[in-house]
């Protein structure tokens, strides 16, 4: 579980760094009126939905450490036989990386208030991401038809499990995304409302991406030699 | 928003807030039935979780009737009891009270009581309410497939809980997974509502350090269960794939009923470690809104500021951190690392400090205090002394040694039911009657009250205190029945047979409660809008109930922190938290 909480120092450091700005020394009894920088409540200047995505990245976040966490206990069993690598995963990364640097440059362009380039962006990231997740099933199929099944061994179920829960979260960005789209077609100027949905699509591309490239070096069994170091360490 | 100069005499003048940002409902069934507005959304959440509630309940009579009088009832057979227990603890646990204090008072009093609107995400908040309610029939369908629900234990350890001998192998346990599944996923949606309304929505003045216990607790509540309940949705899904598609995450080779079974190499202790990851949190998820609620009511209903304002906030953080770092403790038998064990007792005996303060605070709140034995104030004291009664025994539990031969017996059964099952339910109840009358205009009949309070609180001491005895006696949990042991007296049958009679006696009590909230709704004197003479927020909504938006035109200003009880020289005991702070002029001009 060492992965998990791990994250969960990570979470801690960010919340206490965020609380100890919060005046939580102060004595509320002491301080009847207007406090020091009336009107302001403390509150973040953010827009409520980036706080949200936010606190939703943490608790995605949460839920694939604990996966990992899973995974690392589970692989030091002894009937774990690690799999081989599908050569299209190498080509689905590539295109989830095509699809945020697509995202970023529509975030970009609506910043510009350029609609046509967010247009040509918000599509291409959509694209890549759809091409992704047909080259993940691409994946599925080629390990099926090796005779890797699901229930064969724990890695090829970690696998599959992992990459599903991936690619239901990216299908889940990519309503957000579809709406986002819709919101920019109709427009002839940038609003602050689809900078703001571009903005959000384009953090929880990285974020996906961020994961994703932390999942493939775990199910591909590169970074074993990184959680061995972290287990002797820890232990 | 301009910064405005306060020249203390005349009272800041109101945010205007533009009308647009609200969502109005525009027809019935978008105003009370799929309703954005958190008010509808969690009493609808209350409903829902008070009616599984009320299932979980008849459940624990039947067990208590199995328990106390073994052979009597032959419509209860072994595996009969075992899914009563599981249903029970879980419904209990995770759709009666995590619903109830998260959905249910989360979504009332939060933007109630940082002065909000209404919670940043509606629409999503009304999603949160509907999967909710999805999962809780999927709950409730499993009473009605083939072979029932899954009698695993509301832990639902594998091997056993996928295994054919245990009982809703078939349907049961597959569907209780998914409802819990779903659970997790709507809540997360309410979550993420809860947490971002405390940040972003607070209204001017309302420092962090001026917002209501009972929303501290909420939040930092929130705040765990959106990070705990990951660890059940990964125990969750993986229990699933092994039950459904055959995958050997937790099941280890073993023969089931004379046959090798498909599975191999698993380990059980893995999903011990990820449903405690997330269990022990969920003790405090449904304790720190308790204890947040148990805070404001003793305030209000003592006439005193609650003691120790500030370290009651770093408890409730502290207890938060804390929590994520005990789950073995759940574990001390389950054959891991002992050493462990050591780690989780210094962590489990830690996290008492941070709590003994807020008990102690508690009492010093009521120490010299202006004490009204109202309901709510009633209730609030029988928490505090169960909570202590259950938090002593959790200090044995706590203890590697003394918790190996006490493990599985009644007193573990006990010791959890005194601190949350008990101690929170006094909490939800307490709460009930105190805003009985911010929620319908009216106030809930006292006399048929105090008979609920008496019956409640007596009767839990009378079911759960001899359970203590016998489980030092080495009664086991979860036996259908005790038959001939040599180390059973027959006392222990009668003490039994005593404990079932009280625990219907109680449940009759709660009948009373139900129809008091019934009758209360037509028949009750009319409240007023604040009635205790409280300072918070919620008790100054220009309408009563409050109105959709909460705050008419222009939302309150925060000038206080919400604890303003017995100000020396102030000309009534409760200052609201909205009230500007000269005396004279200005007194009652502002919102």
């Amino acid at each position: 579980m060492s992965a998990v909480i791990l994250f969960l120092g990570v979470i801690a450091v960010i919340a206490g760094w965020w609380l100890s700005q919060q005046r939580l020394t102060a004595k509320p009894w002491l301080e009847a009126g207007p406090i020091d920088d009336f009107p302001g409540t403390g509150a973040m200047t953010w827009p409520a939905a980036k706080v949200g995505l936010g606190v939703f990245l943490a608790v995605a976040g949460s839920l694939f450490t604990l996966f990992i966490s899973a995974y690392s206990m589970r692989m030091n069993m002894a009937d774990w036989r690690t799999m081989p690598v599908p050569t299209v995963l190498w080509f689905n990364t590539g295109v989830l990386v095509i699809s945020s640097v697509a995202l970023q440059w529509a975030y970009v362009a609506t910043r510009r208030n350029d609609i046509d380039g967010a247009i040509v962006g918000l599509l291409a990231a959509g694209g890549a991401a759809i091409t992704f997740l047909a080259g993940q099933l691409l994946a599925w199929q080629q390990l099926n038809a090796a005779g890797y099944f699901v229930a064969s061994n724990p890695a090829n179920a970690f696998f599959y499990m992992i990459t599903a829960v991936h690619g239901l979260h990216l299908t889940g960005g990519l309503l957000a995304l579809g709406r986002t789209t819709a919101k920019v077609w109709h427009r002839n100027a940038a609003t602050a409302e689809m900078r703001l949905s571009v903005e959000l699509c384009t953090i929880y591309w990285h974020f996906l991406l961020l994961v994703w490239v932390v999942l493939l070096g775990l199910l591909t069994g590169w970074t074993n030699d990184f959680v061995d170091i972290c287990r002797q360490l820890l232990s | 928003m301009v910064d405005v100069p306060y020249d203390g005499i005349t009272g800041i003048p109101p945010a205007e807030v533009p009308e647009v940002e609200l969502y109005h409902p525009k027809s019935w069934w978008t105003q009370y039935v799929f309703s954005q507005d958190a008010k509808v959304i969690a009493i609808q959440y209350s409903l829902t979780a008070s009616a599984i509630g009320l299932v979980a309940l008849v459940l624990s009579w039947l067990m208590r009737l199995q328990l106390g009088f073994p052979g009597t009832f032959s419509f209860i057979d072994a595996n009969q009891y075992l899914q009563f227990i599981t249903m029970h603890g879980m419904i209990m646990v995770i759709y009666l009270l995590t619903a109830l204090f998260l959905g249910g008072f989360g979504n009332y009093l939060i933007p109630l009581m940082v002065g909000a609107r209404d919670m940043v995400f509606p629409y999503v908040n009304m999603l949160s309410y509907w999967v909710y309610l999805l999962a809780v029939l999927v709950l409730a369908s499993t009473f009605f497939v083939p072979g029932g629900p899954t009698g695993a234990g509301w832990t639902l350890y594998p091997p056993q809980a996928i295994l054919s001998g245990t009982p809703g192998q078939e349907w049961g346990i597959v569907l209780m997974l998914s409802s819990l599944i779903l659970f997790i996923i709507g809540f997360t949606m309410g979550g993420l509502n809860y947490v971002v309304t405390v940040l972003q929505a607070r209204t001017r003045g309302m420092t962090l350090m001026r917002l209501p216990l009972t929303v501290w607790g909420i939040f930092t509540a929130t705040v765990m269960a959106l990070l705990a309940f990951p660890a059940l949705f990964v125990g969750s899904v993986m229990l699933l794939l092994d039950r459904l598609l055959g995958t050997s995450f937790f099941m280890p080779s073993l023969v089931e009923m004379g046959q090798l079974s498909k599975y191999g190499g698993g380990s059980p202790l893995l999903f011990q470690h990820l449903f405690w990851f997330f269990g022990h949190p969920e003790v405090y998820i449904v304790a720190l809104p308790a204890f947040g609620i148990v805070s404001d009511l003793i305030s209000t209903h003592a006439r005193k500021n609650i003691f120790g304002y500030r370290m009651m906030v770093w408890a409730i953080v502290a207890i938060g951190a804390l929590s994520f770092v005990v789950w073995a403790h759940h574990m001390y038998v389950s054959g891991m690392y002992p050493y462990f064990g050591f780690f989780f007792a210094t962590t489990t005996l830690i996290i008492a400090i941070p709590t003994a303060i807020k008990v102690y605070n508690w009492v010093l709140t009521l120490w010299r205090g202006n004490i009204h034995l109202t309901i709510p104030m009633l209730f609030a004291l029988g928490f505090i002394v169960t909570f202590v009664n259950g938090g002593l025994t959790g200090l044995f539990l706590g203890n590697v040694v003394v918790d190996v031969p006490l493990s599985d017996t009644m007193f573990v059964v006990a010791h959890f039911h005194m601190v949350m099952g008990v101690a929170p339910i006094m909490v939800v109840l307490g709460a009930i009657y105190h805003w009985y009358p911010k929620v319908t205009g009216r106030m809930l009949n006292n006399v048929l009250g105090q008979f609920h309070f008496w019956v409640t609180f007596l009767g839990a001491y009378l079911i759960f205190f001899p359970m203590h005895y016998l489980g030092l006696l080495g009664v086991p949990r979860r036996y259908f029945e005790l038959g001939e042991a040599a180390f059973i007296p027959p006392s222990a049958h009668s003490l039994n047979q005593f404990i079932t009679v009280v625990a219907l006696t109680v449940g009759f009590a709660q009948m009373v409660f139900l129809f008091n909230l019934a009758w209360s709704l037509f028949e009750g004197e009319p409240s007023g809008g604040n009635p205790w003479r409280a300072t918070t927020l919620e008790w100054q909504t220009p309408e009563t109930p409050p109105g959709h938006g909460n705050w008419g035109k222009e939302l309150p200003v925060v000038y206080r922190w919400a604890y303003d009880y017995s100000v020396p020289g102030a000309a009534e005991d409760f200052i609201p938290q909205n009230q500007p702070p000269t005396t004279g002029a200005i007194q009652g001009a502002a919102p």
